[in-house]
């Protein structure tokens, strides 16, 4: 190749520069200054106060709770998927993307009259003679809201870093005299990091930062910090705010890239 | 026995993913306007639907939106793979890590980070805004797509057109295209999915009246979901579903497989 090829790159090096690098710059300028102009650390201080702090807290219980039960409903359920040894790699992957041509708010939308009191899930349980379930308008309906709509992110890494392993390798771990057990805990699950580590950023981003779910699940009574940053932006239009309370939230993002650029070298772990 | 509890497991799995869509599809036939009661089987959300000029709007502007949006990304994304391949290790990695900003960013500081530009640069908000900001969250989805595919590309197979005396045009079109297709194929059909179902960025980046499906269904919640809105979505689902299946069935000419399952994923 010549290296004129290089700059075939140009479009994309302006489009990245324009569209990502310099908006992120805004949100640091906006998120240090005040409505004056002047420079100031209150916006990210603004993170202190009572009821900032209580929602950044509820956002990380909650985020980190459906982050922790997406891994352990995906895990079992990509090890079945890639053991499966199916030529369909695609057919898999497209099972988890499908439901995503069907709108998200609509999605999670139904989710409110399967959860309802008389909702279709409680029909179905009284018939069973099951206790209802009352978890509509609760933190547990946002989590399985966020589990609803993230675990695709989580089940599609986890496949293919688990479909990459060699099959050799665990033959051998197993001809050389390791039980299951220890197989899974020697072999598979290190070699599946890279994996666990995407799925998890996958998930945990999205769900420490959207506004949606909550408000629709919750019954909008209880706010996250995404509410918070999105009602800032829209109704309040204190963009400084706002612009600080997102920068308190870059500190888990960039502590996810940090993890992610160290595991996953390789891009092994992709979603794709 | 343990292969039937694996299969169970998959089957509840994908049970809990669909549940939903079920659900919104059985509403659509609902006479009943709330959701909370059936009111018996009826035809006539499909029927309205195609008289709601607003939502007949905002399907054309999303669906424009998706196109647009993703074709400009393939075009850029496969361009800039291609450039990538001659660069050195170390400028190639923190390309990469700019290209995985997007993907790893949350929608919502994505979102308002736009918002913040536009402001200052003093767009106008509208379609263009709009179409803007997915182009920009699109690209990394098709270069992740493509990227391994200019991995596997054989050089010497394209030195060898140009020895031949293929112009760099040709070349590229007739010996390294071809091999690229699954993977641009890929991500162009990956990136219009995600357009097709982002709400977070759009709603930070649209004008006043001008509405995608996602957007015109947040402040359809407040005032209570048109059931035209079930029945649209049940026709897109529906619509995809069968495309899919007919390509997933599709004869097994092995060139025409590759290249269907493709866009598949």
């Amino acid at each position: 190749m010549t290296s004129k090829s290089k700059w075939l790159s140009a479009p994309y090096l302006f489009w990245s520069a324009v569209f990502i690098i310099i908006p992120l710059c805004m949100v640091f300028y906006y998120g240090l200054t005040d409505k004056t102009g002047a420079f100031t650390l209150d916006n990210i201080l603004a993170i202190t106060s009572a009821g900032h702090a209580k929602a950044l807290r509820l956002a990380l219980l909650l985020s980190f709770t459906s982050t922790i039960v997406c891994f352990l409903l995906a895990y079992p359920l990509a090890m079945i998927l890639a053991n499966m040894k199916v030529k369909r790699h695609n057919f898999i992957i497209l099972i988890f993307i499908l439901p995503m041509w069907m709108n998200f708010l609509l999605r999670t939308l139904a989710w409110q009259t399967l959860l309802e009191k008389n909702g279709v899930i409680n029909h179905v349980l009284s018939f069973f003679h099951l206790p209802a379930l009352q978890i509509i308008n609760t933190p547990a309906a946002i989590i399985l809201g966020m589990v609803y709509n993230f675990l695709p992110f989580m089940v599609l890494p986890l496949y293919n870093a688990l479909a990459k392993i060699d099959p050799n390798v665990i033959n051998a771990a197993r001809d050389l005299g390791a039980n299951h057990f220890y197989t899974f805990i020697r072999i598979i699950l290190p070699l599946s990091i890279p994996g666990i580590i995407s799925g998890i950023t996958m998930v945990f981003i999205p769900a420490l930062t959207t506004f949606v779910i909550s408000s629709l699940l919750g019954g909008g009574k209880l706010l996250l910090i995404g509410d918070v940053i999105e009602q800032e932006f829209t109704r309040m239009s204190n963009w400084h705010l706002g612009s600080g309370l997102s920068m308190v939230l870059m500190i888990f993002i960039v502590i996810n890239m940090i993890l992610s650029a160290v595991f996953d070298k390789e891009g092994e772990g992709s979603m794709l | 026995m343990k292969s039937i509890l694996k299969k169970i497991y998959i089957a509840l799995i994908i049970l809990f993913l669909y549940a939903p869509i079920g659900t919104l599809i059985i509403l659509s036939f609902n006479e009943s306007k709330t959701r909370a009661k059936w009111g018996g089987f009826t035809f006539k959300w499909y029927i309205s639907l195609f008289q709601n000029e607003e939502i007949l709007r905002a399907l054309f502007n999303t669906l424009l939106i998706a196109f647009a949006s993703s074709l400009t990304a393939t075009v850029i994304g496969t361009v800039a793979c291609i450039a990538m391949m001659a660069m050195k290790r170390r400028t190639k990695s923190i390309l990469m890590g700019i290209t995985n900003i997007p993907m790893l960013n949350a929608d919502i500081v994505t979102g308002i980070s736009l918002m913040l530009l536009y402001i200052s640069l003093g767009i106008r908000f509208g379609m263009g805004t709009i179409l803007l900001s997915h182009i920009t969250f699109n690209i990394p989805y098709v270069i992740l797509s493509v990227m391994p595919r200019v991995r596997q590309l054989n050089i010497s197979t394209y030195e060898a057109a140009l020895d031949l005396g293929a112009s760099h045009i040709t070349a590229f079109f007739k010996v390294m295209f071809p091999d690229l297709l699954p993977g641009i194929l890929s991500g162009f059909l990956m990136a219009f999915t995600m357009s097709l179902d982002d709400f977070i960025i759009t709603h930070f980046t649209k004008g006043v009246g001008v509405d995608t499906l996602s957007t015109k269904i947040y402040t359809e919640i407040k005032k209570g979901i048109k059931p035209e809105m079930y029945a649209l979505s049940a026709l897109i689902f529906i619509t995809v579903l069968t495309l899919l299946v007919l390509i997933n069935l599709s004869p097994t000419d092995k060139n025409k497989t590759d290249k269907s399952r493709a866009k598949a994923e």
